[in-house]
């Protein structure tokens, strides 16, 4: 029970700081893209963007209206106990937040179009469980918003073609974008596996922070020229024009099938919003993310 | 480049004077108006029913927000911008048969509604995706909500609104679509983009 009350506390805390605080590395790659910017309308653009994150945090109120979806990761200690009540917990804490910090509802049955108004339903706050050794649990959000989700693209590429395959399929899906992702982005892409793994461990890699090159140094090279190649594209802020479209590339991969070789890219939007915590078998807390 | 700050309701000719690129600030009533709600009065217009209100002069705000239920009413959180292109299949109708001057949303529209705009005299002006504190900041109040059946974010939201902006006017009412125009020179670019990946053929 004890263990069911912090898990809840600790997920109410980590929406709430999800949806009003930036984590730092975002912050500091926005401030930095309005320094690089050149385009007037792009200028414009960045400089409300950090007005409105100055306000949020002023006001204690979310970034941007469109708090998403909520999902989480779970890294589960195999020795940790109660593992089985953290759904329950996960989904009352988003219920709470919801009516609380608030969140909007985001949650409709794509059959009735009926918005269930508490950001749940089936299967959604969706959990992306791990288990690792240890008897601790983190607890990480990822509350996405829809315009971004809306542009994320999976496909399935040709093995032959290598990874110059993947590099041109990047460029096409940022270029079809263009503003609706509400750019500057970043971008996580997920290189085979299959067609689910692929868009799995592309949406995670949002989850790295700016601030942490990629374990591999040819994968970070390819990040790299992949950022500065999207950077010529001019798309810019929200779409206006400019030369700052993505914040960052996260790129991780699978091995893949020898016939098969998929790919996806899962779009964040520029309120890049993330939290995560560590909760210890003895109950301690300790936030990961944000300064408590 | 030059600053506009009108007041609701706008007139043809006072929105005519617009150019893309120019920034606007709206004050007085606008609406938030996103799919479901686009479809409704659309819906109304063809059966001949009266609308709610009377949307002649005002900006429609492609928007769903937040907002919180306080005793004598209601407050709103957040209340950003959301892409206008999902609303690309109303905007040209609902353009023409309610005569509305403004809409204000992210990430432009395409041709059918330039063409409305054009033609009946409207402008698009871009709102920053995501500010959706600064855009809360600017509602002095929530009048009163109508089709709240169709749920918080659906639903029109009708607010008194103060220097409502910075919007970059980017559909003017003379055939100029800022957002077309950077889709432009974003092909122009394909080719270069792909050489410096090592694509190029």
């Amino acid at each position: 029970m004890e263990m069911e009350n912090t898990v809840e506390n600790v997920a109410f805390n980590l929406l709430k700081l999800a949806v009003i605080y930036l984590p730092e590395d975002v912050k500091q790659a926005l401030q930095k893209a309005y320094s690089d910017e050149t385009s007037d309308a792009g200028k414009t653009q960045l400089k409300a963007i950090l007005d409105n994150i100055e306000f949020a945090e002023k006001y204690q109120t979310p970034i941007c209206q469109d708090t998403g979806t909520i999902i989480f990761y779970i890294k589960a200690g195999a020795k940790a106990k109660n593992l089985d009540r953290i759904k329950g917990a996960l989904t009352k804490a988003t219920r709470k937040a919801t009516s609380d910090v608030p969140l909007r509802p985001n949650a409709v049955n794509p059959f009735t179009q009926k918005n269930s108004g508490d950001n749940t339903g089936r299967l959604i706050p969706w959990i992306n469980w791990e288990i690792v050794p240890g008897d601790e649990v983190e607890i990480t959000v990822l509350p996405k918003g829809g315009g971004a989700e809306n542009t994320c693209i999976m496909g399935m590429l040709v093995p032959g073609e290598g990874y110059r395959g993947v590099k041109k399929f990047i460029i096409d899906a940022v270029m079809k974008a263009g503003a609706k992702p509400c750019p500057p982005n970043i971008l996580g892409i997920g290189i085979g596996g299959g067609s689910d793994i692929a868009m799995k461990i592309a949406k995670k890699a949002l989850l790295r922070p700016l601030n942490v090159p990629n374990s591999d140094p040819e994968i970070e090279k390819l990040e790299k020229q992949v950022l500065e190649a999207v950077n010529m594209t001019g798309i810019g802020p929200m779409g206006l024009g400019g030369k700052i479209t993505v914040l960052g590339v996260n790129i991780d991969y699978a091995y893949r099938h020898p016939a098969s070789y998929p790919a996806a890219v899962a779009f964040n939007c520029w309120a890049a919003r993330r939290a995560t915590a560590r909760i210890s078998a003895d109950g301690t807390v300790e936030y990961l993310t944000h300064k408590v | 480049m030059a600053v506009y700050k009108l007041k609701t309701p706008i007139s043809e000719e006072e929105i005519r004077k617009l150019k893309v690129n120019d920034v606007l600030y709206v004050s007085g009533t606008i609406f938030t108006a996103r799919d479901q709600a686009h479809k409704r009065a659309l819906e109304y217009f063809k059966q001949g029913k009266v609308l709610p209100l009377n949307l002649e002069g005002l900006a429609a705000f492609h928007c769903g927000p937040i907002v919180k239920k306080k005793e004598d009413g209601w407050t709103i959180v957040a209340a950003g911008p959301t892409t206008s292109t999902r609303m690309e299949i109303f905007e040209d109708e609902f353009i023409k048969s309610f005569k509305i001057r403004v809409v204000i949303g992210k990430g432009g529209m395409g041709k059918r509604t330039t063409e409305a705009m054009t033609k009946f005299g409207a402008v698009y002006g871009a709102f920053t995706g995501g500010a959706a504190v600064l855009a809360a900041k600017a509602v002095k109040s929530v009048k009163r909500v109508e089709w709240l059946d169709l749920g918080m974010p659906e639903a029109m939201w009708i607010l008194e609104v103060e220097e409502f902006g910075p919007l970059t006017v980017a559909i003017d009412s003379h055939g100029n679509n800022l957002f077309m125009e950077v889709q432009k020179k974003v092909e122009e670019n394909r080719q270069k983009v792909y050489q410096k990946l090592g694509l190029s053929t």
